[in-house]
């Protein structure tokens, strides 16, 4: 092997590190600041919800509020992903290999819902879908309601999950470049076969990774379905919302319960971005989105 | 050939073209999925906070209730980014420089205010600072909570921009440096810092954005006490709630626009880095 | 009066885990002279010019520059002159802040530095330059600032790692002349690392050959090319073929129609006309793949083509016995 290679293997030289003394207290602080912060807090939760037994838990997350709960959540999230997926990948595909102009109008919708408070994004939901909305009282003449209902909460849904697979998948598609799908075109494939059987396989990573971004956006939303919910126990609640429920219902047991299912779906959601991670085509950086890789004016494919 | 043509060499036309009927129909099908979900709704919220004028808006948001909620939103966010600024830089630095067992783990568990959802995240901050706390820090309720639940927040923020260029940095700079009689603390403030810098400020930025929109974790979390703990998006929520429609959308389009304004500045910066690239 | 010492490297060994890149490496280099560490990758070049220079500690052995022993002490202590493949430039800060830089660390005054990075930068040719940042310099342009930068403090030596690695062939010919005339007016003892054997034999007037982290021999260009101690040393040094089980040099061999009982067999593949020089390629009779330089006079005289049978006979060959000692006496012919 090469001395360099030799090198990295052993951990570098990094003239750049302190004393070991300095370092402990670096890594002290650091450990410090994320137990205080965030470690024992979760674990805390796990203590309050377990620590009268398996019992209380399990009957408060089986109680017709809380089943219909995770039922909700489910439907939101079911329907609230698949779509922002396909239409993840086709904003994708216009905004990296097209030509137009607006892309930066684009761009900027498309981060705007990393960029507006929840209970705003319920606010504008209500606005339009509302009694006294734009189309809302159109909707309630035709018998469709979507505030204080399902439809808004899944509307509420898609809006806070929407940014990610497009982001996910942007920079994976500016990584591949056009070789390969010209190629395909050389070799007769037709625009859908191309597509299929070229592109697609080629994104698979970056659409997994933003789809379980999504997911674990879509599972936690609070604000914006809380306003747009009404929070009718039993009929317009998600989990999140049936933990607040609980919460100031003084019914602690089932707020722990709900609270530690949606945590333990968050800890797999960390497992399977940490594995996904691990696939060199999956942007780390996207998931904080960094302005820079949405300078897509600049480099067209 | 004419002589334009070969001028400007015209880079190859890329376009991979989405099966679907041609690119109008997917640019159509794309543009119309964010105006429906994204762009409507928000211009439903500026429209709405102008309804009764310019001068009820600017009352709506001057109110005292509501001016206090801004103040401590903006206040609040501040000190927090401040402390992400140092915080998250040191903890990037540990996960990268750093060696020792767990750091995987620990790494991934950065992550986990992304994952977790608000409301969930304000009850484990509420089961250990709360009034039964087993440390006897009882934080909830106070301005002190609201500091809190947002550090919670935006941890990633700062930590996930600064890793990656923490990462890429020239080791033969550092070494460079060394060979020229730079100790290590110099190294760091002379080298190292300055190509960190502008990821830093990138983190900030977005844990800001975040930060004054936060609401979930606050709930539960702050008791959301009138001119005290009460946040500008709990504001809002209590103003759709009483029907003051006007009042939520006016702040709400101050806090867009603050939001909107960093993020444009980011984006700005971005680009500008961009053409003048350090590389 | 005593000459004043370079470097001595005493028995460095360095591990990496368990890969060692050093084995029980001595070398000796004089002051200001001008040496080159010669070999292919993975060889252990690039780690002993790190040893030297205190990017790395040694797991055995001492290093001793100008007579004091350097073995512990940091990098930023050794005042040393280090050059790297890659530039390592501060791409953050000017030409003129980058040369500074070790300047500034020694805080000196702002007229002292003002006068001593221009001083350098008219050495290294860079004047006009000094308000430009690394990426807009060509990557010659950066490897004479990072020149500059190096010399800036006054190193006791001057350590460069495949400087021209990175570079176009061109700009790599410029530079090679160029680091020579430079050596020739600062005299500051300069060791470079190099798995290039041109760049040694034009540049170096000591090379140092190694391979798996030993010194497989060490001396002047001629020396290595005309006496090489090793089967390893004179193919790398130069190019070499096996005939039978001895070594020869392609221009040490001559073509005859007719044998005469030193001759092998063989038959001309291609005859490769390479302007002065033409390359003869032929196959032995055992199936080995050989190859003479002749003239273009020679091969004209002899009236060479494809697909002749012809003999050759080396005029000079060398042996090494089977561990690559000492070698047999070569046979002049």
């Amino acid at each position: 092997m090469s001395e360099a290679d030799a090198r990295v293997l052993r951990g570098g030289s990094r003239v750049g590190t302190r004393s070991v003394w300095g370092r402990w207290g670096l890594r002290g602080v650091a450990l410090f600041y994320l137990a205080a912060l965030l470690i024992v807090p979760v674990g805390m939760i796990f203590y309050e919800a377990f620590k009268d037994g398996l019992g209380p838990p399990i009957e408060a997350i089986t109680s017709p509020d809380g089943l219909h709960a995770f039922w909700l959540t489910l439907v939101c999230v079911g329907i609230a992903v698949p779509l922002n997926t396909v239409f993840g990948v086709i904003t994708a595909i216009v905004l990296v290999r097209h030509r137009f102009r607006g892309k930066a109008v684009v761009n900027s919708l498309i981060d705007l819902p990393f960029a507006i408070s929840p209970v705003v994004i319920g606010l504008a939901l209500i606005l339009i879908y509302g009694q006294d909305g734009w189309v809302g009282g159109t909707l309630e003449e035709w018998g469709i309601q979507v505030i204080f209902s399902t439809p808004g909460m899944v509307l509420a849904t898609i809006f806070v999950s929407l940014p990610f697979v497009v982001r996910e998948v942007m920079p994976v598609l500016q990584e591949i470049g056009t070789d390969q799908e010209q190629a395909a075109e050389t070799l007769g494939a037709s625009r859908w076969q191309t597509f299929w059987r070229v592109t697609l396989p080629a994104i698979r990573w970056g659409v997994a990774y933003g789809v379980v971004l999504a997911t674990a956006r879509a599972l936690g939303e609070f604000g914006a379905v809380s306003v747009v919910s009404g929070k009718i126990s039993g009929q317009t609640e998600t989990l999140p919302l049936f933990v607040e429920n609980e919460y100031t219902n003084f019914n602690l047991a089932g707020a722990y319960a709900a609270a530690i299912l949606l945590a333990i779906l968050a800890l797999i959601v960390l497992f399977s971005m940490n594995l996904l991670r691990r696939n060199p085509e999956v942007e780390e950086g996207a998931a904080v989105f960094d302005p820079a890789a949405t300078n897509v004016t600049e480099k067209e494919a | 050939m004419a002589a334009a043509d070969t001028a400007v060499a015209k880079p190859p036309r890329a376009g991979l073209r989405v099966p679907l009927g041609g690119e109008a129909l997917t640019r159509g099908v794309s543009l119309t999925w964010l105006s429906v979900i994204v762009l409507i709704p928000i211009a439903a919220v500026v429209s709405r906070s102008l309804d009764e004028g310019f001068a009820e808006f600017w009352a709506a948001i001057s109110e005292p209730e509501a001016w206090a909620a801004i103040k401590l939103t903006v206040i609040s966010s501040l000190i927090v980014v401040a402390i992400n600024a140092v915080m998250g830089t040191l903890i990037a630095w540990v996960l990268v420089r750093d060696e020792f067992r767990g750091k995987g783990v620990v790494n991934s568990l950065i992550d986990l205010p992304f994952a977790l959802p608000t409301i969930v995240a304000g009850l484990t901050l509420l089961a250990l600072y709360g009034s039964d706390s087993p440390i006897g820090v009882e934080a909830a309720y106070t301005k002190v909570a609201v500091v809190l639940a947002l550090l919670f927040v935006t941890l990633p923020f700062v930590v996930r921009a600064v890793q990656p260029v923490l990462m890429e940095i020239d080791e033969e700079m550092e070494e460079a440096a060394a060979s020229l009689g730079a100790p290590n603390h110099r190294i760091f403030r002379s080298i190292i810092l300055p190509n960190l810098t502008p990821a830093v400020i990138a983190g900030c930025a977005l844990a800001f954005a975040r930060a004054i929109g936060e609401f979930g974790s606050l709930v539960l979390l702050t008791g959301n006490i009138p001119f005290d703990t009460q946040v500008a998006s709990v504001y809002i929520f209590g103003r759709i709630e009483s029907d003051n429609v006007t009042g939520a959308a006016a702040v709400s389009v101050l806090l867009l626009a603050i939001s909107v304004a960093i993020l444009f500045a980011l984006n700005l910066f971005g680009r500008w880095r961009s053409r003048h690239e350090r590389g | 009066m005593d000459k004043p010492k370079g470097i001595e490297v005493s028995n460095v060994t360095k591990r990496f885990g368990s890969f060692v890149a050093l084995d029980d490496v001595s070398i000796d280099v004089p002051a200001g002279g001008l040496t080159a560490l010669l070999g292919p990758s993975g060889s252990g070049k690039s780690t002993l010019l790190r040893v030297i220079a205190g990017l790395e500690q040694p797991d055995e052995g001492t290093v001793v520059i100008s007579g004091e022993d350097t073995t512990a002490v940091r990098v930023q202590d050794r005042n040393v002159g280090f050059v790297f493949q890659h530039y390592a430039a501060f791409k953050h800060m000017t030409v003129f802040d980058n040369v500074a830089f070790g300047l500034r660390i020694r805080g000196e005054g702002n007229g002292k530095i003002r006068e001593r990075v221009g001083q350098l930068i008219e050495l290294v040719h860079l004047q006009g330059f000094e308000k430009r940042f690394p990426n807009q310099l060509s990557g010659g342009q950066r490897q004479r600032m990072a020149l500059a930068r190096a010399l800036a403090v006054e190193p006791k030596v001057l350590l460069l790692d495949e400087p021209f690695g990175a570079l176009d062939a061109k700009v790599r010919q410029e530079l090679r002349t160029w680091l020579r005339r430079l050596h020739d007016e600062v005299h500051v003892t300069t060791i470079f690392v190099t798995h290039d054997q041109e760049e040694a034999m034009e540049v170096a007037e000591q090379i140092v050959v190694m391979n798996d982290g030993r010194i497989e021999q060490s001396g002047g260009p001629r020396d290595l090319y005309e006496d090489p101690a090793s089967e390893f040393v004179m193919s790398f040094v130069g190019p070499a073929h096996r005939l039978g089980d001895a070594w020869v040099r392609p221009h040490d061999v001559e073509i005859r129609h007719r044998p005469n009982g030193q001759t092998v067999e063989a038959l001309i593949d291609r005859v490769v006309h390479l302007g002065f020089e033409v390359r003869v390629e032929l196959t032995l009779a055992d199936g080995e793949k050989f190859s003479v330089q002749l003239t273009r006079e020679q091969v004209d005289e002899l009236e060479l083509g494809d697909g002749q049978i012809v003999f050759v006979r080396p005029r000079a060959a060398r042996t090494f016995s089977v561990d690559g000692d000492r070698p047999r006496e070569p046979e002049v012919v």
